[in-house]
Parts: structure tokens; sequence; C-alpha cells
């Protein structure tokens, strides 16, 4: 059984809560575990913030968007700017490397999204956007039925 | 779903910051703000951060919490976490945090640590 969701909404740091909060409530239905659900919620937050900070730098005029998949057990998760992009996806994976040290960000977001997921692809295009596309298949999930 | 910032000033350039709800990019810039003008208004030296109520926490609280760790450097004093949930504890781990901020159980030992208990 599959089950889809998207979301969309302004890059307002007000909406990271509202962001990690809804995707870890659709996810609810496969029973993950607690550890699970804050990896999840975790990793929804890091992605998110990378979109507002970095994509769009902070301008709110911008939209962010989500979609999660559920397959069987398995969590797709894909959040998605259209802003400047990411100039060096390998050295933006790298821990601590950060471009904006100013605003005391850890340089960190990559490193925790691989670390909470099973897989991470990034795809990005300058000033056109960024995608963060992340899988992980939940330990004891039921699947989900009609 | 929020951040409260509680501020609690000790003797001997003591802060005692107590964080409940949940610290992300949005709650940090709070933090930064109160913490890193606490710190200088008053000349404090050490900051002790509780995070027994923290129920989330992202990478924006390893950069404000080692924003204030380097801030602290520079006047020669010293920072000190405790109550950390395994959560929040695998993120200290990850980033490598642990090995440079002092971690302690309780609110107690670390002020014993300081010698004001």
């Amino acid at each position: 059984m599959k089950n889809e969701m998207h979301l969309k909404f302004r890059a307002l740091s007000q909406n990271e809560s509202f962001a990690r909060v809804t995707v870890a409530s659709f996810i609810a239905q496969l029973d993950p575990t607690m550890d699970e659900l804050t990896e999840i919620k975790t990793v929804v937050s890091e992605a998110v913030t990378n979109a507002i900070i970095h994509g769009y730098e902070s301008d709110s005029d911008g939209y962010v968007y989500i979609t999660v998949r559920l397959d069987g057990s398995t969590v797709e998760l894909e959040v998605r700017d259209e802003g400047i992009g990411i100039q060096n996806i390998e050295k933006a994976k790298q821990p601590l490397y950060t471009t904006k040290p100013e605003l005391e960000r850890s340089g960190m977001g990559f490193t925790i999204m691989e670390n909470f997921m099973d897989e991470m692809i990034i795809e990005s295009r300058p000033n056109e956007g960024t995608v963060v596309r992340l899988k992980k298949k939940l330990s004891n999930a039921k699947a989900v039925y009609n | 779903m929020s951040l409260q910032i509680n501020l609690e000033y000790k003797e001997k350039q003591i802060l005692i910051v107590r964080l409940s709800g949940e610290l992300d990019h949005h709650t940090a810039d709070d933090v930064r703000e109160q913490v890193s003008t606490a710190i200088e208004k008053n000349k404090i030296r050490y900051v002790l951060m509780n995070l027994e109520d923290l129920h989330f926490m992202d990478s924006s609280g390893l950069g404000v919490i080692l924003g204030r760790y380097k801030q602290l450097k520079q006047v020669d004093g010293e920072m000190i976490v405790c109550s950390v949930s395994p959560a929040v504890e695998r993120l200290f781990k990850m980033s490598g945090l642990f090995k440079i901020i002092r971690f302690v159980q309780s609110e107690n030992e670390a002020l014993q640590r300081l010698g004001v208990a």
C-alpha cells in the first residue's frame, strides 16, 4: 500500500516546526518508534532550515515544497526550494562546513540528514533551486492497509 | 510550539540558562540574543546550560551553543551543559562538541564543580 502527501509553505522560520510536526504526524500511520520519529523530525528541520537560510537567503517570498511518500515500511521525503542552488555539493556535505558562519550555523545539516536516514540524494542547479531526496526504512513499521 | 528561556544569575559570575521547548533555527536567534547580552552586561564567565526540558533540538541548537562556548572562551570562561536527552546527546556526539564542552548529569553537579553548591 502506498500513500503520499504534499506541503507548500512560505520560507519563514516559523514554519520549521509546522513542517516537522506535520511530516511526523503523516508518518505516524506506519507506527514508527519514538527514535525514528525524532530522527525524521530532525531531518525535516535541517532540510527546511537549509532551504530558508541558504536556498532563499532568508527572503520569505520563496516557497518550500515537501513531498512524503510511504511505500510499505519505507519513508521517502523530498524537500525542494526554488532558490539560488548549492555551488559545491561535496563541500556542503562535509561535517562542520558552512557558508554562513556569521549566522552561527554549525555546518552539521547534511551530516545529520545522512546519519539519520538510509539514503540522501542532493540535486541542485544555480538559480533554479535544490531538492534533497531522503529515504528511510522503518524498523518494525506496519504496512499501510486500506 | 516554541522555546522558553529562563536565566538565573548566581554568584561567582555564573549564569544558569534553562531551555524548555524546541530549539531550532527560529528559536535559536532568541537564545543567542538573550544569552550573549547577559554574558556581556553582567561580565559572566561561566554558563550552565540546563537542557532537561528541551524536547527538540537540531543543528541550529549546536550552532548557538558553540557560539556561546566561543564567546566565553574569549573571557577565559567555561560552559557546562547538563541534563541532556539521548536524542540531543547524539547530535552533540556527531558534531564533536561532546569533546570540547563539559557535560554533566544535573544542575547540582555542575554547580558543585563550579564550587557554589
